[in-house]
């Protein structure tokens, strides 16, 4: 089996590189660099960050001053305050400006574990997704994707919000080339399409194996830009199979389900199914318990995909 | 510090000036803020035509000091500087608050000479402080100026700034607060009071000038004070008086978010005379 890595270590050492390369680079943190790994860029570059203890609302307003004086910042804290807490900061000092913020949450979703509900960002891309314009939402799959995502967010103007996990994961996408806005299309299929971000990528390939075994071919799509979404893709799917499972570690509204959903029904509607979390907060637990309880495994998907063809 | 007679004159005739337009301007679009348009004007006056070094012609200058005026609903003074300024023509001023102006109903950066939006209070000392980090990474010695209401410090994002403004001694970061004691609901001390105020600004590791908001003289010697401060940051307190030089709304809250009729603006503009 392949080594599994952390998304947050492929973060920290993206920003020590781009440290280097671009003196404009600047990283806030506020009391969790050593978890988000802000942490490897600051012993880097001491002079480039800051961290503004545990003051969220601060530090987004900050970027944005920093930012309105040509600094590229990168902000980072835990996915439930970056989206939550600062939210009034991330929309009114960051996105109405057309700021260049690159906010990376990490701790996204319910494998942020035993934390509990307090500490589970479940309705984070929904509370980004409802910014009127302009911020680019990003949810990679994996260390590898993570790396060339944050390299693409530096390079590309304007705001963004990238969501990054806990737990350590398997690589999937490999060496590909990124593009912000251009999923990949990871297994064919014309059966069904399972359109997943995140973590839930690997379940989803998992689950594509598994309804191969009763000779359904799923297609497999990594959307991991959310905003904005690779419409045509997601129309090409509606169009050459019988529906679309939807796969988030998110709430099923507001989120990528939300966003397939809005593409196919001005373009091509469709059956959309969402293997997400029903309206419920999270709770403590281990990951995988978690993803049981709240409906996020392979079974899941599979049972989507199975109602679709009827 | 020496100042002129005649630099003083000139400042409180540019700030009659300001008054004047603010009440045009409201009038003409019957809706906005007049009375901390009018109580920060003297401070606006004293920023904008003698202490702050900027360039309408060279508006990306890098080391241009920086304004930013986060009690934003005061916008219409800092519009009617920034065009007296000749950062856009004066015509504009009548278009406040139409759709597809310039000149929104809070601070935009559609708006020559504004560098970052503002109108959610309590986040413009932060973004202040943004500008005051990029200034030090980047070896600039330009200064950067904000304007804060008093009734905004009851947010909590302040205190987050003036900390975190301290703890980084920010000491190119110049906070005013323009006091004139209202807010929509009422007196600021009725409603939430505020001090004691400067105890909390030296409590949280600032340098605290209080002066008369409305005397020029005073204005410019605390920004002249402000710069010569090494290691922490200022705060000026500005004792003023809200809806300053029109007789009717000088102390009216209501006149916080109300914009003057056909003969009040008839009376406002005789009383700036």
């Amino acid at each position: 089996m392949a080594e599994k890595l952390y998304t947050r270590d492929a973060y920290g050492k993206a920003l020590v590189e781009l440290g280097k390369q671009n003196p404009d680079i600047v990283v806030l943190d506020c009391d969790l660099s050593g978890s988000t790994r802000t942490a490897m860029f600051a012993k880097e570059f001491p002079d480039r960050f800051f961290n503004f203890g545990v003051a969220e609302q601060n530090m987004m307003a900050t970027a944005a001053g920093l930012a309105s004086c040509g600094k590229t910042v990168f902000a980072s804290t835990f996915a439930i305050f970056a989206s939550g807490r600062a939210w009034d900061q991330v929309r009114n000092s960051i996105c109405t400006n057309n700021f260049n913020v690159k906010i990376v949450a990490t701790h996204g979703g319910l494998t942020v574990g035993p934390d509990g509900c307090s500490h589970h960002a479940i309705e984070d891309i929904a509370l980004m997704r409802a910014i009127p314009a302009n911020m680019t939402i990003i949810v990679p799959c994996d260390a590898e994707e993570t790396t060339q995502a944050i390299f693409a967010a530096a390079n590309t103007p304007g705001p963004m919000y990238i969501r990054l996990g806990r737990p350590k994961v398997l690589t999937i996408t490999g060496k590909k080339e990124f593009k912000i806005g251009k999923s990949y299309t990871l297994r064919e299929g014309n059966d069904v399409a399972i359109i997943a971000c995140g973590i839930m990528v690997e379940q989803a390939l998992a689950a594509a194996l598994k309804l191969q075994e009763d000779g359904i071919q799923a297609r497999v799509i990594n959307m991991h830009t959310i905003r904005p979404v690779d419409s045509e893709v997601i129309i090409k799917a509606a169009e050459e199979t019988k529906g679309i499972v939807v796969c988030e570690e998110h709430i099923k509204t507001g989120g990528l389900g939300s966003a397939v959903d809005d593409a196919v029904t001005i373009n091509k509607p469709t059956y959309v199914a969402r293997v997400g979390i029903a309206n419920r907060f999270g709770q403590s637990g281990e990951s995988e318990e978690l993803l049981q309880e709240y409906c996020l495994t392979v079974k899941d998907i599979v049972k989507a995909c199975k109602q679709i063809l009827g | 510090m020496k100042v002129s007679d005649e630099t003083i004159k000139k400042l409180e005739d540019k700030a009659r000036n300001l008054r004047k337009d603010v009440i045009a301007m409201l009038s003409a679009a019957g809706s906005g803020h007049p009375g901390g348009s009018l109580s920060s004007a003297d401070i606006v006056s004293a920023l904008y035509f003698n202490v702050l070094r900027h360039d309408p012609k060279n508006r990306k200058w890098p080391e241009r000091d920086r304004f930013h005026l986060s009690k934003g609903h005061a916008c219409p003074i800092l519009y009617a500087a920034l065009a007296e300024s000749g950062y856009f023509p004066r015509e504009e001023l009548l278009k406040l608050r139409k759709l597809g102006s310039l000149l929104q109903g809070h601070p935009d950066r559609r708006t020559p000479g504004i560098e970052v939006a503002s109108g959610s209070l309590g986040q413009g000392l932060s973004v202040g402080l943004g500008m005051s980090l990029a200034a030090r990474i980047d070896k600039l010695n330009y200064r950067v100026y904000v304007l804060l209401g008093d009734g905004e410090l009851q947010e909590g994002n302040i205190w987050e700034a003036a900390m975190a403004a301290s703890h980084y001694k920010c000491d190119s970061l110049c906070a005013i607060v323009d006091y004139n004691g209202f807010q929509i609901d009422g007196k600021v001390s009725e409603v939430m009071n505020i001090e004691p105020l400067a105890d909390k600004w030296k409590a949280f590791g600032w340098n605290v000038i209080s002066i008369d908001g409305h005397n020029m003289k005073e204005i410019l010697g605390g920004f002249d004070e402000a710069a010569k401060v090494k290691g922490k940051p200022t705060v000026i307190i500005a004792k003023t008086v809200k809806g300053k030089g029109v007789s009717f709304m000088e102390h009216v809250a209501d006149f916080h978010g109300r914009a003057p009729t056909e003969s009040e603006t008839k009376q406002a503009l005789k009383d700036l005379e």
